[in-house]
């Protein structure tokens, strides 16, 4: 064996937020062995951040809802192009899923008769989100967290895998480091699952932290897993932009759910100017009806500000384009208003909303219940991801599973607000249960000396170097090119302008110099780091330039409408032989005649 | 724009010392800010701890001008800049390097407390129902960001470091969330007055005065939970009854 601190599990789940969480409980309930790696300390991942609540169609607060309103809710916000397979799995056993967390110790806030409570998002039907003020998240990730340390889970704190294992084609295990002393590890598994998160670091206004370089998607990647849907990245509409230290810190599409509504600096409530198609049937079209809408009046239709986040953060961007944004190059989001219809206003969104609140007065100086928030949108969420089999979560390596934000399928071009959390929580038990039944089925696989040696050497010539650039300013000019290039609103020109600068950024990186020792050193961390962000930008910017139309979080300005043949195939990213990244395009699969039928019913 | 002179502990366990930085300031910095900043700049291996930026994962915690503090909610304009900021890591726990040390103690005492233990369901498909009175009044313990600040400036901890004997304010505030958790029917007062040392707790408050998320954990958590161990041990009517009890059921 090698010189390295070597650890050996049936299943090695990477990533230890909502996804990684579930699915180590799930794996270690079905009697196998299980080590759990986290990139920071635990409970401290981006699950922690959700604020808005969690998706599943329980029907407590409006009874017209079930999982088939949930389902076709999530392809239409998902624009057609989801794996309906997932969506379908996912709408009908979120609400099991949110049950069990509450019968592990989860607080929902409730209704009057005592049940979980569930509030209004962008996209959803019915109020559907169940959930705690607007900390969700920390809810959710503490009740995992506290289960999951009592489910002889062994836990790797600030540990960072940076390649994955191989026996042939299968995977059997990871190669990382711990930040502390900068000590490599060796981990032997008989099933990997990912559950790293997003990859939101590649650009420069983000709501994600540190961790989210790709880190997952990037690792399948080269392992040989292929890629999908790599084009749909979701910038939330609503991000903190004033003061500029706080510019990409998000503020949950909660504040519209509870009445919030988005103003140019006319003072004009401009999304009632471009309605879809898709959801002209359900969304109201005056104020007075959509403040019907978020008092619970069931026969009032939703207000615009509740559409979906691409829509919403579409709008925005026209807005400030054309001249009508606020001071700081934002809009105005005004939670205030709803002074003029109750008599406890203050109150009531010092309740509803407390970390807003809280946020807004310390960092900002904004009293949020006397004046509007300025904000814009902020590089969110990654629908794009590994390939996963819907059933098992399996990637099309065997042994190597996703869940959470790394697979994809679930959310097509768009993701609904909640479907996250609910996703995290389906999908990560999937994996956990199928990662232990394939760890059951087949036994250890070989680990490969070489792959060790090779993928230590190259985590340590970063310090061998004595020219080239800092990392950090290698992961600047990134963040800045990705956000300029490829961002919200994209073009051809633009785009064949990025795959040169990566190509020229992949240079830098890969003489990038790091300064002192390999003990807790941020700035190696950060080299190593880039080579996922590259990864994971050259595959968004390659889908994005393949996708010639619009359609969900993709918006091409020189396509700028929606192009029915396109509507008709996911694009799949691989590693070719000669460790080129291809591109092809793939039927959507066939939708089960049923739920064909369903779709057409809920139009 | 004005500029902010810092001094920041570099080191290890074995030797550290403080570094010198100037930095611009612009509107709305916090001090995470002026720290990445310096890390990017000048000190690219400044280790530091950080992750959301914005009050939620509590992973930030640092000695500010001798402050426990978030540095990610610690605003440059609260600070007066004519004299150096001084930046330190959290000084009750064992130093790695530079602000980051190792808490790994609070994630073993965490282990030891009795997980949550709920009552039966209520309803025949296996729920639950509460009322949304009962739930508000263990929210306030169930927002805490385990940022360890409560930890750091506890005397007991920081001074006596009875880390063997007394598990901190952070799991007093954890214990009362599930003692008062509204289906939770454990009881955990025997290890309270035993092994997690709640008797050492002399109520000085330091843990309420730093905590980032406003919990008052003294008032709400800690002396709660010493009341409800001095009724199980000390009440002389409830010992005399617990006797006869306990007689009786042999």
């Amino acid at each position: 064996m090698n010189a390295y601190d070597t650890y050996n599990y049936d299943v090695l789940v990477i990533g230890a937020g909502g996804a990684g969480l579930r699915a180590a409980i799930e794996a270690s309930a079905h009697g196998v062995t299980v080590g759990l790696v986290c990139k920071s300390l635990l409970g401290k991942a981006h699950t922690v951040m959700a604020e808005g609540g969690i998706a599943a169609a329980m029907a407590n607060v409006d009874d017209r809802d079930s999982w088939k309103v949930h389902f076709t809710d999530t392809l239409r916000g998902g624009q057609y192009l989801n794996n309906w397979r997932m969506a379908e799995l996912h709408a009908k056993e979120a609400p099991d899923c949110v049950r069990e967390l509450e019968s592990w110790g989860a607080l929902f806030d409730r209704t009057k008769d005592g049940k979980i409570l569930q509030r209004n998002f962008g996209g959803h039907k019915y109020p559907r989100l169940a959930h705690v003020g607007d900390r969700t998240g920390l809810e959710m990730i503490r009740t995992l967290q506290d289960h999951g340390i009592h489910q002889g889970v062994e836990v790797h704190m600030e540990c960072t895998v940076i390649t994955l294992l191989k026996d042939g084609e299968r995977i059997v295990g990871a190669f990382g480091y711990e930040r502390e002393r900068g000590r490599f590890k060796t981990f032997q598994a008989k099933a990997v699952i990912l559950a790293t998160g997003g990859v939101g670091r590649a650009y420069k206004i983000t709501s994600n932290s540190w961790e989210y370089t790709g880190d997952g998607h990037s690792l399948a990647y080269h392992a040989g897993a292929e890629l999908i849907d790599m084009e749909f990245l979701q910038f939330h509409p609503t991000g903190m932009i004033w003061p500029p230290s706080v510019s990409g810190i998000l503020v949950t599409e909660g504040v519209r759910g509870e009445g919030g509504i988005l103003l140019n600096k006319n003072g004009e409530r401009f999304m009632f100017n471009n309605i879809p198609d898709l959801y002209k049937n359900q969304t109201s079209d005056n104020e007075e009806e959509g403040w019907r809408y978020i008092q619970g009046d069931k026969n009032a239709k939703r207000p615009p500000e509740l559409l979906t986040r691409d829509h919403v953060a579409r709008c925005i961007v026209r807005e400030i384009k054309e001249g009508r944004g606020s001071p700081h190059g934002g809009v105005y989001l005004d939670i205030s208003w709803i002074k003029k219809k109750i008599s406890n206003s203050e109150e009531h969104i010092r309740k509803k909303l407390p970390g807003m609140y809280h946020m807004f007065k310390k960092l900002a100086d904004i009293d949020i219940t006397k004046e509007p928030m300025e904000i814009g949108p902020t590089t969110h969420y990654m629908m794009g991801g590994i390939r996963v089999d819907p059933d098992t979560q399996m990637s099309t390596m065997p042994g190597l599973f996703a869940a959470g934000e790394c697979g994809a399928g679930l959310h097509g071009a768009n993701r609904l607000g909640g479907n996250s959390l609910s996703d995290l929580l389906v999908f990560g038990k999937r994996a956990g249960e199928y990662a232990a039944k394939f760890a059951k089925e087949y036994g250890d696989g070989t680990i490969d000396e070489k792959q060790i040696t090779d993928a230590a050497k190259w985590a340590l010539e970063p310090f061998e170097r004595d020219k080239g650039d800092s990392p950090y300013d290698i992961q600047f000019a990134l963040q800045e090119m990705m956000q300029q290039l490829v961002g919200i609103v994209r073009n051809e020109t633009e785009m064949l302008r990025a795959k040169e600068h990566l190509g020229l950024m992949s240079q830098r990186a890969a003489n990038a110099r790091v300064v002192g020792n390999r003990e807790f050193n941020p700035g190696w961390h950060t080299a190593l780091d880039l080579f996922n962000m590259l990864t994971i930008s050259e595959a968004i910017t390659m889908a994005a330039l393949e996708r010639k139309e619009s359609r969900g979080a993709h918006f091409r300005e020189d396509y700028p409408d929606k192009d029915p043949q396109s509507g008709k195939f996911n694009l799949v990213i691989k590693k070719d032989a000669d460790g080129k990244m291809i591109i092809r395009q793939e039927p959507i699969p066939e939708i089960r005649e049923e739920l064909k039928q369903l779709i057409e019913e809920m139009k | 724009m004005p500029t902010a002179t810092f001094e920041i502990l570099r080191g290890d366990a074995n030797e550290g010392k403080f570094e010198t930085y100037t930095l611009e300031i612009s509107e709305g910095m916090v001090v995470l800010d002026a720290i990445l900043l310096i890390q990017a700049k000048y000190a690219n291996d400044l280790a530091v701890r950080w992750n959301c930026k914005a009050g939620h994962c509590g992973s930030c915690s640092a000695e500010v001008n001798g402050v426990p503090k978030l540095m990610c909610m610690c605003r440059m304009s609260d600070i007066k800049l004519d004299k150096p900021i001084l930046v330190q890591p959290m000084k009750a726990f064992p130093l790695i390097k530079d602000l980051v040390t190792d808490v790994s103690w609070n994630f073993e005492v965490k282990k030891k407390i009795k997980k949550f233990k709920p009552r039966p369901p209520d309803a025949a498909d296996g729920t639950w129902r509460m009322a949304q009175e009962d739930i508000d009044r263990v929210q306030e313990f169930r927002k805490c960001i385990e940022c360890f600040l409560c930890q750091d400036v506890c005397h007991v901890i920081r001074e006596h470091q009875l880390q063997d004997k007394f598990i901190g304010p952070r799991y007093f505030v954890h214990i009362a969330g599930l003692e008062m958790h509204p289906l939770d029917v454990e009881d955990r007062r025997e290890d309270l007055k035993k092994t997690d040392g709640i008797g050492f707790c002399n109520i000085t408050k330091c843990c309420t005065n730093v905590c980032p998320q406003e919990i008052t954990i003294t008032d709400n958590a800690i002396i709660p939970l010493k009341e409800r161990v001095a009724d199980k041990f000390y009440d002389p009517v409830k010992r005399l009854f617990a006797k006869f009890r306990s007689k009786k059921e042999q």
